[in-house]
């Protein structure tokens, strides 16, 4: 294996494998990476233009938008079979799955409506209006708050889950493409791509809290558009893929302060973790692969080639 | 973590529980004086008779969804004036209702509405002409600009054949006014950016021909001298469409046909373009153009200067947009804004075919000490437009 060449990889991951699932979006397919080898060990065909994707909770399935299809399709890991596809509005871009496990919300963006679906019945369970091109979904751990983003309408839609209706807009930077909440549900982050910023908001009262600015020596500001992000296990550090400037921050979750830069492929949109969060993977849409990221030591150490522009990542264990 | 507070507003949040009702109301006119086209020789690409117009309303909608969630809706009033109708009237009576126009007109009918006594605290957007003269030593500043110059459209296509070393170039140039425009455009920017044209002819071909003009461009371009690209100004498509693969040499076509520098074009797909593009086809079934995209981009100008200043003055608007804080996000990859100088919108400027789009310059390597945007068009240190420091 590839793997026992670097020492000092080896030292950084146990023995445990798991594979990320990277959506293609000009391909409709999805390039299963292990982890262990670094290698794209299956290719499976799916909808049209396929961004989001997440397994359920117990990696039983997994979730796909298949945007021109206009449904999002329900796949089985192991054998890659499409099981059935979900009711989802048009134009299906981004979700988030409940923590109960049963209820995706699920961004319509060329619809400006947020749509929640029962995985259970296979029903749509309540239509919200939100902003133009609703794109970013988060859900808050306790399952209480849904956050949608809309690209063109630029805020952060707040949306109580028990009755699916807003309780707050909150305006953030132009284009506004991904949202999460911090681990302990205290902070929401929002990226705005086109504004070049990452606003944390303080979720108790829905006020900002800071805003977050990059620089790249020799990269043009209007270049550096902050897109998906992910926060380490420990809450401590965020990184960022900063799309056309090519490159990935970090940032402490404490100061709010960007701390490096990390060069990666050509326009980076999303990203995950390896199972235990010593790898970082991220999708490179106009080069066609993939860049692992050490996450000790904030260095590039692989480029895996996958399909036409790959969109979203997710990460599965397989032991 | 906390539990939700569902009744409480924190003090930065814009907390508005659906359904809102609107308090601020912003009304917008599109003023546009219709006009006599020149024939041309096929009419299978002819003007919709709601260019602009449809785009407007694709941005309108955009501020209505926008506003509903801050209290604030906008309403779009529609005058277009006949060709011989009168337009001063019209302008008048709008001005009654509205401080905020799109303006759709020729150069002299623009001026004269935009210097009306009662337009002095109105803002214009002119989102049809490209006349270099209205960004120039005609500018006013009550009147910004989405449409993008010749100017910049030439630079942009400019930059693209610099970048591909095309440097030896020809012209063939129509007569009529618009032709003209872009031809001296073209000349500038071959100046500004080293290239040589090397040659040039005007098209002036009559009924008197008595060939189709594919017959008659072989011989027409015949004796031009080596050249890497033929331009073609020809922004009425009158002749251009007749050129490609009749010309003398095989000749890579640029300018009205081929390569051409746009605001807009269908081919227009990065950066969330397709999402625009669809929600114009399902408006308007017809794709989207450079002036439905001027128009779209000035609505949403407003809508979003609306927005985050909460003020529908329009003197307050206008700093606003032309203050450094003002960034547009509008499906071409990069923040727009405005030249303070002289009100025209910053904006790459898609360079395509019909199939595809070639390049969005500003290419790389076209720097700005300011903003490598400012490579299209003209420059500050070059501008004659006083307008907007005094």
């Amino acid at each position: 294996m590839k793997k026992i060449l670097i020492p000092a990889l080896l030292a950084a991951s146990p023995a445990l494998s798991g594979e990320i699932w990277v959506t293609n979006e000009h391909d409709d397919t999805v390039s299963v990476i292990d982890t262990e080898t670094y290698e794209v060990k299956r290719t499976i065909e799916v909808g049209e233009r396929p961004r989001g994707i997440t397994f359920s909770k117990d990696y039983s399935v997994v979730y796909i938008c298949a945007s021109d299809s206009d449904t999002v399709q329900v796949v089985d890991p192991n054998t890659g079979e499409i099981l059935h596809d979900l009711p989802s509005g048009e134009d299906p871009e981004q979700f988030a799955l409940h923590p109960d496990n049963r209820h995706l919300y699920i961004a319509n963006e060329d619809d400006a409506i947020a749509t929640v679906v029962d995985v259970e019945t296979r029903k749509v369970v309540a239509q919200i209006d939100v902003g133009i091109e609703p794109e970013g979904m988060a859900i808050s751990p306790d399952g209480l708050i849904a956050i949608t983003t809309s690209e063109t309408t630029n805020m952060a839609h707040w949306i109580n889950t028990e009755t699916h209706e807003l309780f707050a807009n909150t305006l953030v930077d132009s284009r506004p493409r991904h949202a999460e909440f911090t681990h302990d549900g205290s902070q929401l982050w929002v990226s705005s791509e086109i504004g070049g910023t990452v606003t944390v908001f303080n979720v108790a009262d829905q006020s900002e809290i800071a805003k977050i600015r990059f620089e790249i020596t020799g990269v043009h500001p209007d270049n550096i558009q902050p897109v998906g992000f992910e926060f380490t296990e420990d809450g401590k550090t965020v990184f960022v893929t900063l799309g056309p400037s090519n490159h990935v921050a970090t940032i402490n979750a404490k100061t709010f302060e960007v701390e490096d830069y990390i060069l990666v492929g050509r326009r980076v949109w999303h990203m995950a973790f390896n199972d235990d969060n010593t790898e970082l993977y991220t999708t490179n849409g106009v080069s066609g692969d993939v860049t692992v990221i050490d996450v000790a030591s904030r260095t590039p150490i692989r480029t895996i080639k996958v399909g036409r522009f790959p969109w979203g990542a997710a990460f599965r264990p397989t032991e | 973590m906390k539990t939700v507070t569902r009744t409480f507003c924190g003090l930065f949040a814009l907390c508005l529980a659906a359904p809102v009702v609107a308090e601020t109301v912003v009304n917008i006119a599109y003023l546009r004086q219709e006009i006599d086209r020149p024939p041309v020789l096929s009419n299978l690409d002819a003007v919709p008779e709601d260019e602009g117009i449809a785009g407007a309303f694709v941005g309108l909608a955009d501020n209505i969804t926008t506003g509903k969630f801050l209290g604030q809706t906008f309403t779009l009033d529609i005058r277009s004036v006949p060709v011989g109708g009168d337009l001063v009237a019209t302008a008048n009576e709008i001005l009654v209702s509205t401080d905020l126009i799109l303006i759709d007109a020729p150069s002299a009918d623009m001026t004269q509405i935009v210097d009306l006594e009662a337009a002095k605290d109105t803002l214009f957007f002119n989102v049809s002409n490209y006349d270099d003269a209205l960004r120039d030593d005609h500018c006013r500043a009550n009147l910004l600009h989405t449409l993008p110059s010749y100017a910049m459209r030439s630079d942009a296509l400019m930059q693209l054949l610099q970048s591909r070393r095309w440097t030896d170039l020809v012209m063939v140039s129509g007569t009529h006014e618009p032709d003209i425009a872009f031809a001296n455009a073209l000349r500038r920017s071959a100046t500004k950016f080293g290239l040589r044209i090397r040659d040039e002819k005007e098209w002036v071909f009559d009924a008197n021909m008595r060939r189709a003009a594919s017959a008659e461009v072989p011989l027409f371009t015949q004796d031009f001298p080596n050249h890497d690209a033929m331009l073609v100004a020809d922004e009425t498509g009158d002749f251009a469409r007749y050129l490609p693969f009749n010309t003398w040499e095989p000749v890579l076509l640029a300018g009205s046909e081929g390569a051409q520098p746009v605001a807009w074009s269908p081919v227009m797909e990065q950066w969330g373009g397709v999402q625009l593009q669809n929600r114009f086809e399902e408006y308007a079934g017809r794709s989207m153009r450079s002036v439905d995209y001027a128009a779209f981009a000035a609505i949403r100008t407003i809508g979003e200067a609306v927005t985050r200043t909460a003020s529908d003055d329009a003197s307050v608007l206008r700093d606003y947009i032309l203050s450094p804080e003002f960034e547009l996000g509008a499906f071409k990859g990069r923040p727009l804004s405005f030249r303070d100088w002289n009100g025209q919108m910053r904006q790459p400027i898609p360079v395509v075919h019909a199939h595809a789009v070639i390049a969005v310059p500003p290419m790389d390597g076209f720097l700005h000490p300011v903003n490598e945007l400012d490579t299209l068009g003209i420059d500050k240190p070059e501008s004659r437009c006083s307008a907007f420091t005094e």
